[in-house]
């Protein structure tokens, strides 16, 4: 039974809302540098884009959606109503607040400085203000979730915890404890220089600690798909989950081994050592194995659902799998996305490969493929799985549904893999203007127009979904009955108590954060004459 | 369902071992093992973990790179470095400029072949002196009147000719040509309009509109030939070397507004 049900509606419509908008400035994006359309003649109106589409995409959407959904874990997994709903609310006012303030000076073209703020790049101090206060209002929520898992813990003693809410809280806790590089940044360095406390800044040390920041905040980004996978799904297409104790311990390893990795993307940054930068290429490679226990473990729970609806031999049971079921279709488009995108993934951490596709459009093909499509078709699963329970109304069409998924699977194959295409010939990133009447780029134009089809298809889908979330509401009232997660073959009865809590795997972030991290950082304090001057968005010459 | 206490198990041991052992292979292979593979343990294992740690170390017995005559710019570029002008600072400056007449013109337009500095950017005029005054650019004229000044002085001037009217500029010269408002990507040339005005304006470029086409010309052939090399982080000199002659023309003639 879900008790705050307006609280995590309103979680999920300002996500949704800041999706839809982002998205098309995204498609504009694509059209403006395409070969489809003529030079816009200034290249801060680009950036501007680029800045409010990240920010909305990266920071507000991705952090909305595992608030409402970990609010709603919270009340059906540990059946409480969630203690603390006034706090609820004021995490989720300081999170409208801190984008409303991050995107007026964003707007103004007064902080087009890209969502991972680039320094020594500095915008309007409104704008770095939005976002501390956006990353404060997510906070709240961790504490919500480790306060709501301590109290159900004093009154279950000796029961396992839930495995939404392990799930759940492993997710809060990693994004706590990685937000810290970020937030550092953002305190002791660029907002100094944007209130013009200070006129230079260190650079390099900057990009080492939002590196901190910015590998396993993608890990954050996919925790609610993850969970949606374990919890939702087998429960969806009518099967049982393989095995409880392998999900808790990829959610564990997720805490340990997506952190202290950062590095990977300063791979030509002449400020961290070659020795370092190995070590978190090696962490990098470990990441991947919560993933492929992930991936054996939804397959082989996948299976028990063909088999339990009848199918035989080796590859019968997948064709007897409920195909017509939107969580089916979600989940299948998700691993494909997730396959060549982790396949992508593989040759940019790694130290030797990455030089042949370090910042060129490779790397935003990749990170679109993994984020906007293998997760956040996950996101659109959660929503249609969750709207009932929300509304009190039935979510009946499946047919619009499905064309919403495939549209959304087949918008986003059309938009990377192209994008991957032209980055192995070299094409940059982060650049406003391309000129394919060059012949050194005209070879690109063909691959950046099926680019721009392919944003084109996305945008349709993103107007399906939100017309079915909007249908939703207007659809006949039901009773959906108690919201449930998966049920395990062999339910968990008892679990290792490393199993049932997060001190160890906490630990382990952290120490291993201080032994990747550590030097680094303080070699880069300890440097003399580091810091660059601040080059201010919008200020007079 | 019965619940049952959690099992105790030696999970915590192995766990923080397993992770201790691959943090310190992976340290082994990142700081000895690939160095030696590299080539770069020469110098000894402990020269190589610091090498592979990031400290900075000069090569044994290296010789500077420059010769020992070469003088790049010491000026620190900031946004409102010389804000603060008061009109005392002003005047001064009006006094001093009696000897720049000559040749950049009573009010600051000039009829020579040299900038016009009515209501030049203050940092830029800044910059420009302080560069003469230390050697980092050269010229024999304004390398001897630079030497005398102070710092204060050179503030004077700043905003002295900071505070002229800027040349009215007739009819517009038609349309800016792609090297001014688009620069040439592929050749890692940014827009001369996103810095020099146009497009956008950044601290310590220099208002180019107006000057004239010689100046412009013969700068750009300095930067690109390296004999002007008091561009910070050799901005200019790399923009340069990349242009065509072709584009050079372009671009000067545009500024000049011909």
């Amino acid at each position: 039974m879900l008790h705050s049900r307006r609280l995590i509606l309103a979680h999920f419509w300002l996500a949704f809302a800041g999706f839809g908008l982002a998205l098309l400035l995204g498609e504009w994006q694509m059209v403006v540098r395409s070969p489809l359309h003529a030079w816009i003649g200034n290249p801060e109106l680009y950036y501007r884009s680029v800045t409010a589409h990240g920010t909305a995409m990266a920071y507000v959407f991705p952090t909305l959606v595992a608030m409402g959904f970990g609010y709603a874990i919270s009340e059906a997994a540990l059946k409480q109503p969630l203690i603390g709903r006034r706090w609820a609310w004021a995490g989720f006012g300081l999170v409208l607040v801190g984008t409303v303030v991050a995107m007026v000076p964003v707007s103004l073209g007064l902080a087009s400085v890209l969502y991972t703020f680039y320094p020594p790049v500095i915008g309007n101090p409104f704008y770095y203000i939005g976002i501390v206060l956006v990353v404060v209002g997510s906070w709240i929520w961790v504490a919500l979730m480790v306060v709501n898992l301590t109290v159900w813990k004093r009154a279950n003693r000796g029961v396992p915890v839930p495995l939404a809410m392990f799930a759940n809280v492993a997710g809060s806790l990693l994004w706590a404890w990685t937000a810290v590089g970020a937030a550092i940044e953002l305190l002791f360095q660029i907002l100094p220089a944007s209130l013009g406390l200070t006129d230079t800044i260190d650079a390099g040390l900057s990009r080492v600690l939002f590196s901190w920041t910015l590998h396993a905040i993608v890990y954050f980004w996919l925790m609610p798909a993850y969970i949606a996978y374990y919890t939702i799904i087998p429960r969806a297409i009518g099967g049982r989950l393989f095995s409880d104790p392998m999900a808790r311990i990829s959610f564990a390893l997720f805490l340990v081994v997506a952190m202290p990795i950062g590095v990977h993307h300063l791979f030509a940054d002449p400020q961290v050592g070659a020795g370092f930068k190995f070590m978190h290429s090696a962490f990098t490679a470990l990441v991947a194995l919560p993933t492929l226990l992930t991936v054996f473990t939804i397959c082989a729970s996948v299976e028990i659902a063909g088999r339990l609806r009848g199918g035989r031999g080796a590859l019968g049971w997948l064709t007897a799998l409920p195909w017509r079921n939107p969580m089916m279709l979600a989940l299948a488009f998700s691993f494909v996305m997730l396959g060549f995108g982790g396949a992508g993934g593989l040759i940019n951490m790694s130290y030797q490969l990455d030089a042949s596709i370090h910042n060129t459009q490779w790397i935003t093909g990749h990170f679109h493929l993994i984020f906007g499509g293998a997760i956040v078709i996950m996101y659109f699963a959660i929503a249609y799985d969750l709207w009932p329970h929300l509304t009190g109304r039935a979510l009946a069409d499946a047919g619009l549904m499905r064309t919403q998924l495939w549209t959304w699977f087949v918008g986003m194959i059309v938009l990377t893999f192209p994008w991957h295409y032209v980055g192995i010939l070299g094409m940059p990133r982060r650049m406003a203007f391309y000129d394919f009447t060059d012949p050194a780029l005209a070879a690109q134009a063909l691959s950046v127009t099926a680019s721009v089809v392919g944003g084109a298809i996305l945008v349709v889908s993103g107007v399906l979904f939100l017309a079915v979330l909007v249908r939703g509401h207007m659809a006949a009232r039901v009773q959906p009955g108690q919201y449930r997660f998966s049920v395990a073959v062999h339910q968990a009865q008892s679990v290792p108590k490393v199993l049932n809590g997060f001190g160890l795997w906490f630990g382990l972030m952290v120490a291993l954060t201080v032994v990747n991290y550590g030097f680094p950082i303080l070699h880069l304090l300890a440097t003399p004459e580091t810091s660059v001057p601040a080059i201010r968005i919008g200020a007079a010459p | 369902m019965t619940p049952l206490p959690p099992r105790r198990s030696p999970w915590t041991a192995t766990v923080i071992l397993l992770t201790a052992s691959l943090a310190a292979a992976s340290a082994a292979v990142g700081f000895l093992v690939l160095p030696g593979v590299q080539g770069q343990a020469g110098a000894g294992v402990w020269d190589a973990i610091c090498r592979a740690a990031g400290v900075l170390q000069a090569p044994p017995g290296a010789a500077p790179v420059l010769g020992a005559g070469f003088r790049t710019t010491d000026v620190v570029v900031t946004p409102g470095m010389m804000d603060g002008a008061t009109p005392a600072s002003v005047g001064q400056g009006a006094t001093l400029a009696m000897q720049c007449a000559t040749c950049h013109g009573a009010r600051g337009i000039s009829g020579a072949d040299v900038p016009n500095l009515a209501g030049q950017y203050a940092p830029a005029v800044f910059k420009q002196l302080r560069d003469y005054q230390s050697g980092a650019r050269t010229n024999a004229t304004m390398g001897p009147r630079a030497a005398g000044l102070t710092v204060q002085d050179m503030r004077d001037l700043s905003a002295y000719y900071a505070s002229l009217p800027r040349l009215s500029l007739s009819a517009a010269a038609g349309p800016a040509p792609a090297i001014v408002t688009g620069g040439a990507p592929m050749r890692n040339i940014a827009p001369c309009g996103a810095c020099h005005g146009g497009v956008a304006a950044k601290a310590g470029s220099a208002w180019l509109d107006g000057a004239p086409q010689a100046y412009l010309q013969a700068q750009l052939e300095a930067f690109a030939a390296g004999t002007r090399h008091n561009d910070i982080s050799q901005q200019m000199r790399n923009i340069a070397r990349n242009m065509t002659p072709a584009e050079i023309t372009q671009a000067a003639r545009h500024y000049a507004g011909q």
